[in-house]
């Protein structure tokens, strides 16, 4: 074979096989070309918008919640910086090395890293979950510095509750804390703003009652942000709108000489301006630390104030129930006159006893008062007289003065769980026992014990009322637009002659020699004030115990749980009452020994207080 | 015809032969440096775009171009008989270095395949690729193409094919064991190895498919799987696909324009400069950018052909054609990759995507090409004598 030819054969088979190949090339930069063409002409619109999904993120500018003040401007519930970390679990690569490179920056409990991977679990992989809160600002700057090797993690400076006033307000107050998913259930379309993380609602007190106009409303904006969730610019805002300040009635001085002088007792304590029925100092003790479910509440920490016998969650002032006693007496004695059952200058003689039927019932004086008139019924608190009183009156007038006072009524003053009490009447116990009503309990009710429940709150404003005659309505918040339109409560339906009567009675208890709280009397000041003593027994007192030798137990020597709640009502000054009270001391002993005292001092306070010359708050005062 | 051949075969061969410097510039095909500097600043450009500035990818890739076109040149000054006498030497050398990265190379992205020279690092894949065109040029020059298809005559080369695919497999890199099979059977077939060879080895690819999988590692098999599903796991491997398609469909008919990509510039496009590069340049200049690059790397395959055909000797057209076949293989292979066509394999865009290696190893073939070309009438006996 010749060279040549050989170099032909070869030239044209190559260059057949190099055409074809060609061909195959030009076939495959077709099909990359339509490919781009696909890509770029027929499916933009869709690509576009998934570039923008991802480059745009809407987020939420939260609110600023309004503070909390006292009627004077002091703040009860104010906002601190709070510095903290988040995790998107969508944006990073691996959750477990986050969280450890995490951890050698900021500390991260075993604790934290479980709730963290049970939030992952349980929420969708784009919503961000707190891993870490209050941090301090080294750990903070720290974390900002290396945020950006960490996809998925983001340094956020959130602005957190504080309560300056700790558990001195924790019933009234309450507490904020996350929004937990029932929380979201509950709600019908919740806003979007309370998916955000570390976003906090009012879960109990003001907090809670008042928690939408707290709150204000959620701003957005569109930001620009990059692979890692950085932002990178700002497109759009919409500004919201910060929560409302919320001004009490509360006089914060009052409150704290109130909770002091119920050091390590377990009660209340309720002082109402009378004229415009604000609620100057509402305490119930022992209180929580509210920060604490701020923070999140451990299991212990939650069993151990669930299960104390002191019950610190329960605002006693709305929530407790307390058979009135004796404070009841001159709203009994208005009842007996209302009637005209009873004159004032009816005589009862008291020996100590009453006999009903079968059935005996004793004066806490064993030895009798002797004859007692309708003021000194009240002055000496005489049981017999008033076992008298019931028995002639019977129990529906007297449940009907009780109503018109404001016993066994809700007024909702706008805090959760205000108990509503009982006021007893035959149809009530029918539809509560289904049995009828009999007389002997005429005449406990007439003492204040049996079924009647009242609540510390009820207390204070049955005697606002005794104290004005007028419809005494309680209030908490001050509505500071309307400060000027003056609030006049209308007459209650009761003679005022029969008023003087009830007044003079507690006129005497405090300052007539041998009034039950004449010892507790006001010295010094100029001014009177008036009450009634109870003294509430929570026990049976079996009929061996009342004749043995010794007779009845005394309270010193009764387990704590045994023993009589101590109670005291009170309004001053005597002549023109403008600050009623109450006083709740469970299992505290007798009502003039522990109750009045405590009743006399933040009275004084409250007077006092008139000469301070205390400007009250108004949202210009604090402007100027 | 057989006279006419020999003339001219007599012309030629005196001609080139006395080949002078000047008359060797001359005879370089300048139009096709042009076109790939065209590209190699087209790519700059983009470069500059994904750094925001000359640092730190464009200035770089720019004095890259410009060294490897200089060492280009050289190559293809040096006479084609010069290559074919250094063909088993080079293919050696490539074969040492590969079995060396084994055994002390740098570990880097889970693969060893880098060695590092202190001012670049040395890629021997890259070596290989071109030292498996020498050979199989110079094997199929020499051979009896009467006995080009028989059985006996076809265990040199796939030898010489098989042993640094695996060993490139090993590494593991998928990308350039793919490249040089696609290379190296392309070069069979032009060098007139019979059709059934090339259908039953398609027939046995497709039968072995089962068994290659589980030779696979698991990075390259969540490779597959993403590319066969990427929606399924869009934030685990899927995430490359996705954002890159995300990229490239977002930029549309004009692109988003230079440097107001927002794909690539916040991040959400992975190894822009590099494998995605294409991406990238899609998504900021749009369809029209895309399809002029394409055009470009079409012109360049196009003027291969070209001359390869006034190439007078066989060793040349295969080295021409080897040459462009793996520079369309890359093209296309990336290309296809980065629009979801095929699975991620990590394949550069030449001269568009930065990375040395890959830059200086094309430049070479191209070197080799251009050699090819000036020398395209010396004579190259069947037997030269060296080496089989």
């Amino acid at each position: 074979m010749l060279p040549g030819g050989r170099d032909n054969k070869q030239i044209k088979q190559f260059t057949r096989r190099a055409a074809l190949l060609g061909g195959a090339q030009a076939l495959m930069f077709g099909v990359v070309a339509s490919r781009i063409y696909f890509l770029q002409v027929i499916e933009s619109e869709q690509y576009k918008v998934l570039a923008d999904e991802n480059r745009i993120s809407l987020r939420l500018l939260l609110p600023q919640r309004g503070r909390i003040l006292d009627r004077y401007g002091a703040d009860l519930a104010t906002l601190r910086q709070n510095y903290g970390v988040i995790l998107i679990p969508e944006r990073t690569r691996d959750i477990h090395q986050t969280l450890n490179t995490l951890g050698e920056y900021i500390p991260i409990t075993e604790q934290d890293r479980v709730r963290v991977l049970r939030e992952i679990r349980a929420k969708r992989s784009f919503m961000p979950i707190i891993v870490a809160e209050n941090l301090s600002w080294e750990d903070f700057a720290r974390i900002n510095v290396k945020s950006y090797d960490l996809a998925g993690v983001q340094p956020i400076v959130g602005e957190t509750r504080a309560y300056p006033y700790g558990p001195l307000l924790s019933h009234l107050i309450g507490y904020v804390a996350s929004v937990s998913e029932k929380d979201l259930e509950a709600i019908e379309n919740p806003e979007p703003v309370l998916r955000s993380p570390g976003f906090r609602i009012g879960k109990s007190g003001i907090e809670k009652m008042l928690d939408t106009e707290l709150r204000g409303r959620a701003g957005n904006m569109r930001v620009e942000v990059n692979a890692y969730d950085r932002v990178i610019r700002e497109l759009t805002r919409t500004e919201g709108v910060t929560g409302k300040d919320i001004v009490l009635s509360i006089d914060i001085e009052m409150q704290k000489a109130a909770a002091a002088a119920l050091t390590g007792q377990s009660g209340s304590i309720v002082c109402l301006d009378i004229e415009r029925g604000e609620v100057l100092t509402l305490v119930s003790v022992p209180g929580y630390e509210p920060d604490a479910f701020n923070m999140g509440l451990s299991n212990a920490q939650w069993r151990a104030l669930q299960n104390d016998p002191m019950h610190p969650l329960i605002n006693k002032s709305i929530a407790g129930l307390y058979p009135p006693g004796s404070t009841i007496k001159p709203l009994i004695a208005m009842a007996a006159l209302s009637t005209g059952a009873m004159s004032p200058s009816d005589g009862v003689f008291c020996n100590g006893r009453f006999r009903l039927g079968n059935h005996l019932f004793h004066c806490w004086k064993k030895e009798g008062h002797g004859a007692m008139t309708m003021r000194e019924a009240i002055k000496h608190s005489c049981d017999v007289y008033f076992y008298e009183t019931g028995r002639r009156t019977g129990i529906m007038p007297m449940h009907d003065m009780g109503v018109q006072f404001g016993l066994g009524v809700k007024y909702d003053i706008g805090l959760p769980d205000e108990k509503q009490g009982v006021m007893p009447s035959p149809d009530w116990k029918r539809k509560r026992f289904g049995q009828p009503w009999v007389g002997g309990e005429t005449l406990i009710a007439a003492i204040g014990q049996g079924y009647m429940q009242t609540t510390p709150m009820q207390l204070a404003v049955m005697t606002a009322r005794l104290a004005s005659g007028r419809l005494v309505i309680p209030r908490l918040v001050r509505d500071v637009s309307a400060e000027a339109k003056p609030i006049i409560f209308p007459h209650l339906n009761v003679p005022d002659e029969h008023l003087k009567i009830a007044q003079d009675g507690m006129w005497a208890v405090v300052n007539e020699v041998r009034g039950t709280a004449y010892a507790r009397r006001m010295e010094g000041n100029g001014y009177q004030y008036s009450g009634k003593t109870g003294t509430a027994q929570v026990r049976r007192i079996s009929r061996e115990e009342r004749y043995r030798k010794g007779g009845v137990t005394k309270n010193e020597n009764l387990p704590w749980e045994q023993r009589d709640h101590a109670l005291f009502v009170g309004y001053a000054p005597s002549d023109t009452p403008r600050y009623a009270i109450s006083v709740v001391i469970e299992h505290g002993g007798g009502g003039s020994l522990v109750a009045a005292p405590i009743a006399r001092d933040i009275l004084s306070l409250a007077l006092a207080r008139e000469s301070h010359g205390l400007k009250l708050y108004t949202p210009d005062t604090q402007t100027s | 015809m057989a006279l006419e051949s020999a003339i001219g075969s007599a012309n030629t061969t005196r001609a080139s032969s006395s080949l002078t410097l000047g008359m060797k510039i001359s005879r370089i095909n300048w139009p096709l440096l042009v076109m790939l500097s065209l590209i190699a600043c087209y790519g700059t450009a983009i470069l500059y775009s994904a750094g925001r500035g000359w640092s730190p990818w464009a200035w770089m890739h720019l004095l890259r171009f410009g060294v490897g076109v200089v060492m280009m040149l050289v190559v293809a000054l040096i006479d084609i008989r010069h290559w074919m006498r250094l063909a088993y030497p080079i293919y050696v050398l490539g074969l040492i270095l590969l079995i060396w990265v084994e055994v002390a190379g740098d570990i880097g992205m889970g693969a060893q395949r880098w060695i590092n020279l202190g001012f670049m690092q040395l890629q021997p894949s890259e070596i290989m690729k071109v030292a498996l065109v020498l050979v199989y040029a110079r094997y199929f020059h020499i051979i009896n193409p009467g006995r080009i298809s028989h059985p006996v005559s076809l265990l040199l080369p796939l030898a010489l094919l098989v042993i640094p695919v695996a060993l490139v497999m090993r590494q593991p890199d998928l990308g350039t064991a793919l490249l040089l099979l696609a290379g190296s059977g392309g070069l069979m077939f032009l060098a007139g190895v019979s059709w059934i060879y090339f259908a039953s080895a398609i027939a046995a690819v497709a039968a072995a498919l089962p068994i290659a999988w589980g030779f696979l590692r698991d990075y390259q098999k969540n490779r597959v799987l993403t590319f066969l599903n990427p929606e399924a796991d869009p934030l685990g491997t899927g995430y490359h696909i996705m954002q890159s398609k995300i990229a490239f469909g977002s930029g549309g008919v004009f692109g988003k324009g230079y440097m107001q990509g927002t794909q690539s510039h916040l991040d959400f496009l992975p190894e822009m400069q590099t494998d995605f590069i294409f991406t990238m340049l899609a998504e900021e200049m749009g369809m029209i950018g895309a399809l002029v690059l394409l055009c470009l790397f079409g012109a360049v395959i196009a003027y291969g052909y070209i001359i390869a055909m006034r190439v007078r000797h066989q060793f040349g057209r295969l080295i021409v054609l080897g040459v462009i076949l793996n520079f369309s293989v890359y093209v296309f292979i990336n290309m296809s990759m980065v629009m979801g066509l095929i699975p991620v394999v990590g394949v550069p865009l030449p001269f568009v995507s930065y990375g040395g290696t890959a830059m200086l190893s094309l430049l070479f073939g191209f070197g080799l090409l251009l050699s090819a070309s000036v020398h395209r009438g010396v004579p190259i006996p069947e037997n030269t004598g060296m080496f089989l």
